[in-house]
Protein backbone atom coordinates (compact mmCIF):
# COMPACT_ATOMS: atom_id res chain seq x y z
CA UNK A 1 0.00 0.00 0.00
CA UNK A 2 1.37 3.41 -1.24
CA UNK A 3 1.15 5.89 1.40
CA UNK A 4 1.25 9.38 0.97
CA UNK A 5 4.27 11.21 2.72
CA UNK A 6 4.09 15.32 3.67
CA UNK A 7 7.54 16.41 3.34
CA UNK A 8 8.42 19.65 4.60
CA UNK A 9 9.32 22.65 2.09
CA UNK A 10 13.29 22.99 3.51
CA UNK A 11 14.55 21.43 0.24
CA UNK A 12 15.85 24.69 -1.27
CA UNK A 13 17.03 26.33 2.47
CA UNK A 14 15.52 27.46 5.43
CA UNK A 15 11.90 27.87 6.83
CA UNK A 16 10.59 29.71 10.03
CA UNK A 17 11.83 27.11 12.50
CA UNK A 18 8.93 24.45 13.36
CA UNK A 19 7.59 24.16 17.14
CA UNK A 20 6.57 20.59 17.90
CA UNK A 21 5.90 18.74 20.84
CA UNK A 22 8.43 16.02 19.85
CA UNK A 23 11.17 15.36 16.85
CA UNK A 24 11.76 11.81 16.15
CA UNK A 25 15.15 11.83 14.33
CA UNK A 26 15.04 8.67 12.35
CA UNK A 27 11.88 6.91 10.37
CA UNK A 28 12.48 3.73 10.79
CA UNK A 29 10.11 0.88 11.95
CA UNK A 30 10.86 2.20 15.97
CA UNK A 31 10.47 5.63 14.91
CA UNK A 32 7.41 4.87 13.20
CA UNK A 33 5.93 3.22 16.18
CA UNK A 34 6.89 6.01 18.38
CA UNK A 35 4.38 8.37 16.60
CA UNK A 36 1.72 6.12 16.98
CA UNK A 37 2.55 5.56 21.00
CA UNK A 38 3.01 9.57 20.91
CA UNK A 39 -0.01 9.74 19.28
CA UNK A 40 -1.93 7.92 21.34
CA UNK A 41 -1.15 10.25 24.54
CA UNK A 42 -1.70 13.51 22.26
CA UNK A 43 1.86 14.08 21.36
CA UNK A 44 2.25 15.35 17.98
CA UNK A 45 5.59 14.46 16.14
CA UNK A 46 7.93 15.38 13.25
CA UNK A 47 10.24 13.03 11.94
CA UNK A 48 13.69 13.76 10.14
CA UNK A 49 15.30 11.50 8.56
CA UNK A 50 18.25 11.40 5.86
CA UNK A 51 16.84 8.72 3.69
CA UNK A 52 14.46 9.88 0.97
CA UNK A 53 12.01 7.82 2.21
CA UNK A 54 10.54 6.21 5.71
CA UNK A 55 11.51 2.66 6.87
CA UNK A 56 14.50 3.12 7.62
CA UNK A 57 16.66 -0.14 6.88
CA UNK A 58 13.75 -2.09 6.05
CA UNK A 59 12.94 0.04 3.42
CA UNK A 60 16.53 0.74 2.11
CA UNK A 61 18.73 -2.43 2.97
CA UNK A 62 15.80 -5.29 2.83
CA UNK A 63 12.74 -3.83 1.30
CA UNK A 64 11.82 -7.30 -0.23
CA UNK A 65 13.83 -9.78 2.55
CA UNK A 66 11.11 -11.07 4.80
CA UNK A 67 10.97 -10.97 8.51
CA UNK A 68 9.99 -13.62 10.66
CA UNK A 69 10.19 -12.37 13.92
CA UNK A 70 7.33 -9.26 14.29
CA UNK A 71 5.14 -10.85 16.66
CA UNK A 72 1.85 -11.50 14.82
CA UNK A 73 3.05 -11.70 11.57
CA UNK A 74 4.38 -14.67 10.12
CA UNK A 75 6.28 -13.54 7.40
CA UNK A 76 6.51 -10.11 6.21
CA UNK A 77 8.38 -8.10 4.06
CA UNK A 78 10.78 -4.86 5.24
CA UNK A 79 8.95 -3.03 2.63
CA UNK A 80 5.41 -4.34 3.53
CA UNK A 81 6.16 -3.28 7.39
CA UNK A 82 6.92 -0.25 6.79
CA UNK A 83 3.92 0.18 4.67
CA UNK A 84 1.67 -1.28 7.45
CA UNK A 85 3.02 0.98 9.95
CA UNK A 86 2.75 4.33 7.83
CA UNK A 87 -1.00 2.82 7.57
CA UNK A 88 -1.26 2.53 11.36
CA UNK A 89 0.46 5.76 12.24
CA UNK A 90 -1.98 7.93 9.67
CA UNK A 91 -4.30 8.79 12.24
CA UNK A 92 -2.11 10.89 13.78
CA UNK A 93 -0.79 12.45 10.84
CA UNK A 94 3.51 13.02 11.66
CA UNK A 95 5.24 15.07 9.27
CA UNK A 96 8.24 13.87 7.79
CA UNK A 97 11.65 15.73 6.80
CA UNK A 98 13.20 13.93 4.52
CA UNK A 99 16.78 13.89 2.79
CA UNK A 100 18.03 15.46 5.57
CA UNK A 101 20.18 14.72 8.66
CA UNK A 102 19.90 16.33 12.12
CA UNK A 103 23.29 18.33 13.04
CA UNK A 104 22.96 20.31 15.98
CA UNK A 105 21.25 19.71 19.30
CA UNK A 106 21.25 21.87 22.16
CA UNK A 107 19.09 22.86 24.87
CA UNK A 108 17.41 26.60 25.39
CA UNK A 109 17.26 27.91 28.54
CA UNK A 110 13.57 27.13 28.83
CA UNK A 111 14.53 23.64 28.62
CA UNK A 112 13.14 23.24 25.03
CA UNK A 113 15.50 21.65 22.21
CA UNK A 114 16.74 23.10 18.99
CA UNK A 115 17.50 20.79 16.27
CA UNK A 116 19.05 22.12 13.32
CA UNK A 117 19.25 20.12 10.09
CA UNK A 118 22.00 20.41 7.31
CA UNK A 119 19.45 21.80 5.15
CA UNK A 120 18.98 24.79 7.56
CA UNK A 121 15.70 23.69 9.00
CA UNK A 122 14.95 24.73 12.76
CA UNK A 123 13.05 22.94 14.99
CA UNK A 124 11.97 23.92 18.37
CA UNK A 125 11.01 21.20 20.41
CA UNK A 126 9.86 19.85 23.97
CA UNK A 127 11.48 16.42 23.90
CA UNK A 128 13.51 14.38 21.21
CA UNK A 129 13.26 10.65 20.74
CA UNK A 130 16.39 9.45 18.87
CA UNK A 131 15.64 6.72 17.21
CA UNK A 132 18.67 6.40 14.07
CA UNK A 133 19.05 3.13 14.08
CA UNK A 134 22.78 2.31 13.04
CA UNK A 135 23.44 5.43 12.52
CA UNK A 136 22.39 7.89 9.26
CA UNK A 137 22.95 6.41 5.70
CA UNK A 138 26.21 8.19 4.20
CA UNK A 139 27.88 7.57 0.75
CA UNK A 140 30.30 5.13 1.20
CA UNK A 141 33.51 6.37 1.01
CA UNK A 142 36.07 4.21 -1.28
CA UNK A 143 39.28 3.34 0.29
CA UNK A 144 42.08 4.77 -1.60
CA UNK A 145 44.59 6.47 -0.33
CA UNK A 146 44.85 10.07 0.61
CA UNK A 147 40.79 10.46 -0.40
CA UNK A 148 39.85 12.68 2.31
CA UNK A 149 41.95 15.28 1.47
CA UNK A 150 40.08 15.93 -2.01
CA UNK A 151 36.63 15.66 -0.51
CA UNK A 152 34.59 18.62 -1.26
CA UNK A 153 37.15 20.08 -3.73
CA UNK A 154 37.65 17.32 -6.31
CA UNK A 155 35.84 14.67 -4.77
CA UNK A 156 32.04 14.07 -4.05
CA UNK A 157 29.66 12.00 -2.88
CA UNK A 158 26.68 13.75 -4.08
CA UNK A 159 25.49 17.23 -6.05
CA UNK A 160 23.91 19.94 -4.39
CA UNK A 161 24.18 22.61 -7.78
CA UNK A 162 24.57 20.79 -11.05
CA UNK A 163 25.88 24.49 -11.97
CA UNK A 164 28.87 23.93 -9.56
CA UNK A 165 30.37 20.80 -12.27
CA UNK A 166 30.17 23.05 -15.12
CA UNK A 167 33.00 22.71 -17.71
CA UNK A 168 34.45 19.96 -15.29
CA UNK A 169 36.39 17.26 -16.76
CA UNK A 170 34.07 14.83 -14.74
CA UNK A 171 34.57 10.86 -13.72
CA UNK A 172 31.92 8.89 -12.57
CA UNK A 173 32.63 5.98 -10.56
CA UNK A 174 30.26 3.27 -10.27
CA UNK A 175 27.13 1.55 -11.95
CA UNK A 176 23.80 1.58 -9.97
CA UNK A 177 21.08 4.36 -9.97
CA UNK A 178 22.82 7.36 -8.55
CA UNK A 179 25.65 6.62 -10.88
CA UNK A 180 23.71 6.96 -13.86
CA UNK A 181 21.36 9.67 -13.13
CA UNK A 182 24.07 11.93 -12.09
CA UNK A 183 26.11 11.12 -15.30
CA UNK A 184 23.40 11.89 -17.48
CA UNK A 185 22.28 15.21 -15.83
CA UNK A 186 25.61 16.38 -15.61
CA UNK A 187 26.96 15.74 -19.09
CA UNK A 188 25.27 19.06 -20.70
CA UNK A 189 27.30 20.98 -17.99
CA UNK A 190 30.35 18.94 -17.97
CA UNK A 191 33.82 19.46 -20.16
CA UNK A 192 34.26 16.07 -20.33
CA UNK A 193 31.99 13.31 -18.54
CA UNK A 194 33.41 9.83 -17.95
CA UNK A 195 31.73 6.83 -16.42
CA UNK A 196 33.94 3.91 -14.40
CA UNK A 197 32.60 0.55 -13.76
CA UNK A 198 33.57 -2.79 -13.00
CA UNK A 199 31.77 -4.35 -15.33
CA UNK A 200 29.62 -3.85 -18.79
CA UNK A 201 26.18 -4.30 -16.86
CA UNK A 202 24.34 -1.70 -14.70
CA UNK A 203 21.88 -2.14 -11.42
CA UNK A 204 20.29 0.87 -12.22
CA UNK A 205 16.59 1.63 -14.13
CA UNK A 206 16.95 -0.18 -17.61
CA UNK A 207 16.15 3.58 -19.14
CA UNK A 208 18.53 4.97 -17.53
CA UNK A 209 20.81 2.31 -18.75
CA UNK A 210 19.71 2.81 -22.21
CA UNK A 211 20.17 6.73 -22.28
CA UNK A 212 23.63 6.55 -20.79
CA UNK A 213 24.88 3.30 -23.62
CA UNK A 214 23.31 5.77 -26.08
CA UNK A 215 25.08 9.02 -24.60
CA UNK A 216 28.43 6.71 -25.27
CA UNK A 217 27.40 5.60 -28.38
CA UNK A 218 27.23 8.86 -29.55
CA UNK A 219 30.32 10.30 -27.70
CA UNK A 220 28.51 12.63 -25.80
CA UNK A 221 29.90 10.50 -22.37
CA UNK A 222 32.54 7.93 -21.95
CA UNK A 223 32.38 4.86 -20.25
CA UNK A 224 35.74 2.95 -19.02
CA UNK A 225 35.47 -0.92 -17.64
CA UNK A 226 38.13 -1.11 -14.89
CA UNK A 227 37.71 0.27 -11.01
CA UNK A 228 39.79 3.28 -9.42
CA UNK A 229 42.74 2.01 -7.81
CA UNK A 230 44.43 5.61 -6.74
CA UNK A 231 44.01 8.95 -6.60
CA UNK A 232 46.86 11.68 -8.23
CA UNK A 233 46.72 15.56 -7.25
CA UNK A 234 47.99 18.73 -5.20
CA UNK A 235 46.54 20.18 -2.41
CA UNK A 236 42.96 18.60 -2.75
CA UNK A 237 43.01 19.46 -6.76
CA UNK A 238 42.71 16.22 -8.41
CA UNK A 239 45.14 15.46 -11.87
CA UNK A 240 43.97 11.98 -12.65
CA UNK A 241 43.56 8.41 -11.32
CA UNK A 242 44.69 5.10 -12.01
CA UNK A 243 42.43 3.02 -13.35
CA UNK A 244 42.71 -1.22 -13.23
CA UNK A 245 41.13 -2.89 -15.98
CA UNK A 246 41.87 -6.72 -17.44
CA UNK A 247 44.47 -4.99 -19.27
CA UNK A 248 46.42 -3.50 -16.44
CA UNK A 249 47.07 -0.18 -15.22
CA UNK A 250 46.64 3.23 -16.35
CA UNK A 251 46.27 6.80 -15.92
CA UNK A 252 43.21 9.02 -16.59
CA UNK A 253 42.94 12.67 -16.29
CA UNK A 254 40.24 14.24 -14.66
CA UNK A 255 39.18 16.91 -12.31
CA UNK A 256 36.73 15.79 -10.30
CA UNK A 257 35.00 12.36 -9.36
CA UNK A 258 32.10 11.30 -8.29
CA UNK A 259 32.18 7.86 -6.42
CA UNK A 260 28.92 6.44 -6.05
CA UNK A 261 29.20 3.42 -3.98
CA UNK A 262 25.89 2.87 -1.88
CA UNK A 263 25.19 3.87 1.44
CA UNK A 264 27.09 2.63 4.73
CA UNK A 265 25.82 3.88 8.06
CA UNK A 266 27.69 5.72 10.25
CA UNK A 267 26.54 7.23 14.06
CA UNK A 268 27.65 10.90 12.23
CA UNK A 269 26.41 13.92 14.34
CA UNK A 270 24.49 11.79 17.49
CA UNK A 271 28.13 11.66 18.79
CA UNK A 272 28.67 15.00 19.47
CA UNK A 273 25.31 15.92 21.60
CA UNK A 274 27.16 15.16 25.08
CA UNK A 275 25.00 11.85 25.37
CA UNK A 276 26.40 9.14 27.46
CA UNK A 277 27.66 6.39 24.79
CA UNK A 278 28.27 2.85 24.99
CA UNK A 279 30.54 1.64 22.17
CA UNK A 280 28.70 3.81 20.12
CA UNK A 281 25.39 3.31 21.34
CA UNK A 282 23.40 5.38 23.41
CA UNK A 283 23.07 4.78 27.18
CA UNK A 284 19.29 4.98 28.69
CA UNK A 285 17.51 3.58 31.35
CA UNK A 286 14.70 0.57 30.65
CA UNK A 287 12.59 2.45 32.62
CA UNK A 288 11.79 5.36 30.69
CA UNK A 289 14.66 4.83 27.86
CA UNK A 290 15.57 7.87 28.72
CA UNK A 291 19.60 9.56 27.54
CA UNK A 292 21.75 11.19 30.10
CA UNK A 293 19.75 14.44 28.96
CA UNK A 294 16.45 14.53 30.38
CA UNK A 295 13.79 14.94 27.41
CA UNK A 296 16.29 12.92 25.21
CA UNK A 297 15.20 9.19 24.58
CA UNK A 298 16.47 6.65 22.31
CA UNK A 299 14.69 3.99 20.88
CA UNK A 300 15.75 0.64 18.92
CA UNK A 301 19.23 -0.38 17.51
CA UNK A 302 21.03 2.79 18.52
CA UNK A 303 20.28 2.60 22.32
CA UNK A 304 21.87 0.50 24.71
CA UNK A 305 21.42 -1.04 28.05
CA UNK A 306 22.07 -4.48 29.66
CA UNK A 307 20.18 -7.25 27.96
CA UNK A 308 19.34 -5.17 24.50
CA UNK A 309 18.53 -7.18 21.73
CA UNK A 310 18.56 -5.06 18.52
CA UNK A 311 14.96 -6.30 17.59
CA UNK A 312 12.19 -4.45 16.00
CA UNK A 313 9.71 -5.71 18.78
CA UNK A 314 12.04 -4.76 21.22
CA UNK A 315 11.97 -1.10 20.26
CA UNK A 316 8.42 -1.21 19.25
CA UNK A 317 8.36 -2.04 23.60
CA UNK A 318 10.69 1.04 24.03
CA UNK A 319 8.94 3.05 22.05
CA UNK A 320 5.69 2.26 24.22
CA UNK A 321 7.54 2.70 27.49
CA UNK A 322 8.92 5.58 26.70
CA UNK A 323 6.10 7.51 25.18
CA UNK A 324 4.02 7.20 28.89
CA UNK A 325 7.52 9.01 30.28
CA UNK A 326 6.82 11.60 27.29
CA UNK A 327 3.54 12.19 27.93
CA UNK A 328 4.82 13.95 31.68
CA UNK A 329 7.30 15.85 29.93
CA UNK A 330 4.41 17.70 28.32
CA UNK A 331 1.18 17.20 29.99
CA UNK A 332 2.82 17.74 33.70
CA UNK A 333 -0.43 18.12 35.17
CA UNK A 334 -2.28 15.82 33.86
CA UNK A 335 -2.90 11.97 35.21
CA UNK A 336 -1.97 9.41 32.62
CA UNK A 337 -4.70 7.00 32.80
CA UNK A 338 -3.50 3.31 31.56
CA UNK A 339 -6.24 2.49 28.01
CA UNK A 340 -6.26 -0.30 25.82
CA UNK A 341 -7.07 0.48 22.19
CA UNK A 342 -9.37 -2.60 22.43
CA UNK A 343 -11.88 -0.56 24.61
CA UNK A 344 -10.87 2.94 25.55
CA UNK A 345 -13.40 5.41 24.01
CA UNK A 346 -10.88 7.82 24.11
CA UNK A 347 -8.21 5.88 22.40
CA UNK A 348 -10.09 4.69 19.71
CA UNK A 349 -11.57 7.96 18.95
CA UNK A 350 -7.89 9.54 18.36
CA UNK A 351 -7.45 6.23 16.16
CA UNK A 352 -10.67 7.24 13.93
CA UNK A 353 -12.04 3.91 14.71
CA UNK A 354 -15.35 5.56 16.79
CA UNK B 1 31.45 -29.82 10.12
CA UNK B 2 33.26 -28.76 7.64
CA UNK B 3 36.56 -26.66 8.06
CA UNK B 4 37.06 -23.12 6.78
CA UNK B 5 39.71 -20.82 6.75
CA UNK B 6 39.97 -17.55 6.03
CA UNK B 7 43.24 -16.01 5.52
CA UNK B 8 43.89 -11.84 6.83
CA UNK B 9 45.47 -9.65 3.68
CA UNK B 10 48.42 -9.41 6.52
CA UNK B 11 48.87 -13.17 6.06
CA UNK B 12 47.23 -14.33 9.42
CA UNK B 13 44.94 -17.03 9.10
CA UNK B 14 41.27 -18.56 11.03
CA UNK B 15 40.12 -21.93 10.24
CA UNK B 16 36.85 -22.41 11.77
CA UNK B 17 34.78 -25.71 12.26
CA UNK B 18 31.09 -24.91 10.36
CA UNK B 19 28.07 -26.98 10.68
CA UNK B 20 26.72 -27.63 7.04
CA UNK B 21 23.73 -25.07 5.92
CA UNK B 22 25.03 -22.13 8.08
CA UNK B 23 26.74 -19.46 5.89
CA UNK B 24 30.66 -18.75 5.29
CA UNK B 25 30.03 -15.45 6.60
CA UNK B 26 27.75 -16.34 9.89
CA UNK B 27 30.69 -19.03 10.53
CA UNK B 28 33.48 -15.55 10.61
CA UNK B 29 30.99 -13.67 12.64
CA UNK B 30 30.39 -16.40 15.21
CA UNK B 31 34.11 -17.10 15.33
CA UNK B 32 35.39 -13.34 15.30
CA UNK B 33 37.10 -13.48 12.07
CA UNK B 34 38.42 -9.94 11.71
CA UNK B 35 37.57 -8.26 8.63
CA UNK B 36 34.20 -9.54 8.02
CA UNK B 37 32.26 -6.29 8.91
CA UNK B 38 28.49 -7.93 7.53
CA UNK B 39 26.99 -4.62 8.44
CA UNK B 40 23.28 -5.99 6.92
CA UNK B 41 23.53 -9.02 8.80
CA UNK B 42 23.57 -11.58 5.81
CA UNK B 43 20.32 -9.66 3.57
CA UNK B 44 22.70 -9.45 0.67
CA UNK B 45 22.44 -5.73 0.79
CA UNK B 46 25.82 -4.20 1.90
CA UNK B 47 28.51 -5.69 0.44
CA UNK B 48 30.96 -5.73 3.76
CA UNK B 49 31.09 -9.55 4.17
CA UNK B 50 33.57 -9.55 0.80
CA UNK B 51 35.94 -12.22 0.32
CA UNK B 52 37.71 -13.60 -2.48
CA UNK B 53 37.97 -17.26 -3.00
CA UNK B 54 40.92 -19.38 -3.47
CA UNK B 55 41.26 -20.45 -7.17
CA UNK B 56 41.25 -24.00 -5.94
CA UNK B 57 37.83 -23.61 -4.59
CA UNK B 58 35.92 -21.32 -7.14
CA UNK B 59 34.30 -24.40 -9.03
CA UNK B 60 32.71 -25.81 -5.90
CA UNK B 61 31.98 -22.85 -4.18
CA UNK B 62 30.09 -21.66 -7.76
CA UNK B 63 29.07 -17.73 -9.52
CA UNK B 64 27.21 -15.13 -7.58
CA UNK B 65 23.88 -15.02 -8.94
CA UNK B 66 22.77 -11.73 -10.27
CA UNK B 67 21.61 -10.20 -7.15
CA UNK B 68 24.87 -11.27 -5.78
CA UNK B 69 26.88 -9.58 -8.46
CA UNK B 70 24.49 -6.41 -8.48
CA UNK B 71 26.06 -5.59 -4.62
CA UNK B 72 29.76 -6.75 -5.63
CA UNK B 73 29.59 -3.26 -7.46
CA UNK B 74 29.41 -1.74 -3.92
CA UNK B 75 32.40 -3.77 -3.00
CA UNK B 76 36.28 -2.18 -3.19
CA UNK B 77 38.96 -4.51 -5.53
CA UNK B 78 36.65 -6.63 -6.76
CA UNK B 79 37.94 -9.49 -8.73
CA UNK B 80 36.97 -12.61 -11.14
CA UNK B 81 37.59 -14.55 -7.49
CA UNK B 82 35.27 -11.80 -5.27
CA UNK B 83 32.15 -13.24 -3.79
CA UNK B 84 30.19 -12.24 -0.70
CA UNK B 85 30.50 -14.74 2.17
CA UNK B 86 26.80 -14.50 3.13
CA UNK B 87 25.56 -16.02 -0.51
CA UNK B 88 28.15 -19.37 0.00
CA UNK B 89 26.45 -21.37 2.09
CA UNK B 90 28.76 -24.50 3.94
CA UNK B 91 28.28 -28.02 2.47
CA UNK B 92 30.16 -30.89 3.25
CA UNK B 93 31.89 -30.52 -0.26
CA UNK B 94 33.19 -27.43 0.89
CA UNK B 95 35.31 -29.08 3.70
CA UNK B 96 38.78 -27.04 3.59
CA UNK B 97 37.70 -24.02 1.73
CA UNK B 98 40.00 -21.29 1.52
CA UNK B 99 39.42 -17.27 1.12
CA UNK B 100 41.11 -14.61 1.49
CA UNK B 101 39.92 -11.27 2.85
CA UNK B 102 40.46 -8.30 1.17
CA UNK B 103 42.34 -5.34 2.94
CA UNK B 104 39.33 -3.85 3.69
CA UNK B 105 35.31 -3.99 3.28
CA UNK B 106 33.37 -0.33 2.66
Amino acid sequence: MQQEVFTSAAADGATAPIETHAVIIGAGPCALFAVFELGLVDIETHLIDILDKPGGQCAELYPEKPIYDIPGLPIVTGQGLTDRLMEQIEPFSPTFHLNQRVDQLERLADGRFRLVTDLGQEFITQLVVVAAGGGSFTPKRPPLQGIEGYEGTSVHYSVRRIEDFRDREILIAGGGDSALDWALALQPVAKKLTVVHRRDKFRAAPDSVNRMLAEVDSGEMDFLLGQVTALHGDNGQLEAVTIRAKEGESRFECDTMLPFFGLTMKLGPVADWGLNLHQNLIEVDTEKFETSEPGIFAVGDINSYPGKLKLILSGFHEAALMSQAAHKIIYPDQKLVFQYTTSSSSLQKKLGVR
Amino acid sequence: MAKITFIEHSGAEHTVEVEPGMTVMESAIKNDVPGIEAECGGACACATCHVYVEDAWRAATGAPEEMEEDMLDFAFEVRESSRLSCQIKVTDALDGLVVRVPEKQF
